[in-house]
């Protein structure tokens, strides 16, 4: 993972410097226009949410059934990462809304159940933070239910009547659109990448410390 | 973190503070004559989203560049924290 890392940070500066630039040349959308815009940064943050959602149930799980303390600090990794890329939806969401819907908030099945999946990874954060010895056993199923939600908030636009667009947006965009918008995921994902590596390490470097503590004492 | 907390509550609380200022939309009043189309203002944008993307974006650079800085912050009084400790450790 060291080797890969400098190609990493590179790949990641580059696809994210000339994410702007792709999505300026993108066609502007029939009744939006301008403020559709927002899409190529929006989309590819809640996917990143969803994903690294996963990520922390999924380590989590292995944390709680195997007791790996390296599972355990890539979760809490990917669940700050959770509440970093949600905070990116939950802001450019309601900034696009307020042109294409006329309010800022609505309180619909996708939009509160976004925030719902958004909260219960501050509450993981705060749990492991102020929890006190034992916590990360609490806070370890906490990101399971959290990650049993991400399935709901996904499907929830094609089940209920709702604002927000459905799934199947994504996948019906006009050839100009769909480049400029994978590539954002690339870039994004690239980012995502590069984030959760530095998170990890820097949980490695915590508990070297707190081995040398125990190390000192002794 | 602790610093952080009072910015934590506050995003928390921001949403459900939104919803209550939302003031419901009032019925359109009754229509007291017909305009024909013709003398109709030239249509000009109510809300211009310039302003609003580039507030999505900027947001968009701030939080993720406001990460990889704390991350960096985080790091740099780890480091200094771990050369502290392997001094005591291999000290006699």
């Amino acid at each position: 993972m060291a080797r890969l890392f400098v190609p990493l940070v590179l790949v990641a500066v580059l696809l994210f410097a000339a994410a702007p630039l792709v999505v300026a040349n993108a066609p502007f959308e029939q009744t939006m226009g301008l403020i559709q815009k927002i899409f190529y940064f929006h989309v590819p943050s809640a996917m990143l949410m969803f994903v690294s959602a996963f990520v922390c149930g999924i380590a989590s799980a292995v944390f709680l059934f195997r007791r790996s303390a390296v599972a355990d600090r890539v979760a809490l990794a990917a669940g700050e990462l959770v509440v970093l890329f949600g905070a990116i939806v939950l802001v450019t969401g309601p900034l696009w809304a307020r042109k294409a819907w006329g309010v800022w908030w609505e309180w619909d099945a996708r939009l509160t159940s976004a925030l719902l999946l958004w909260m219960i990874f501050l509450a993981y954060l705060l749990v492991r933070r102020f929890g006190g010895p034992g916590s990360e056993k609490l806070a370890g199923a906490m990101a399971l239910f959290g990650m049993a939600n991400v399935p709901f908030v996904y499907v929830s636009v094609n089940y209920w009547r709702t604002l927000h667009p459905k799934t199947s947006v994504v996948m019906t965009l006009a050839p100009g659109m769909r480049a400029a918008f994978w590539f954002c995921v690339a870039a994004f994902a690239a980012l995502y990448v590069l984030l959760l590596t530095l998170r990890k390490r820097l949980e490695d470097r915590q508990a070297e410390v707190e081995q040398l503590y125990l190390a000192a004492e002794d | 973190m602790t610093r952080l907390l009072p910015l934590i509550v506050l995003c928390a609380l921001l949403p459900g503070a939104l919803a209550l200022a939302q003031v419901p939309a009032s019925p359109p009043s009754a229509q007291g004559d017909f305009v024909p189309l013709s003398q109709l203002p030239a249509q000009t944008e109510q809300l211009p989203a310039a302003p609003l993307l580039m507030g999505a974006y900027a947001f968009v650079w701030i939080a993720l560049l406001g990460y990889v800085w704390s991350l960096w912050r985080r790091m740099a009084t780890l480091e200094r924290e771990l050369a502290d400790l392997r001094r005591r450790v291999q000290k006699p």
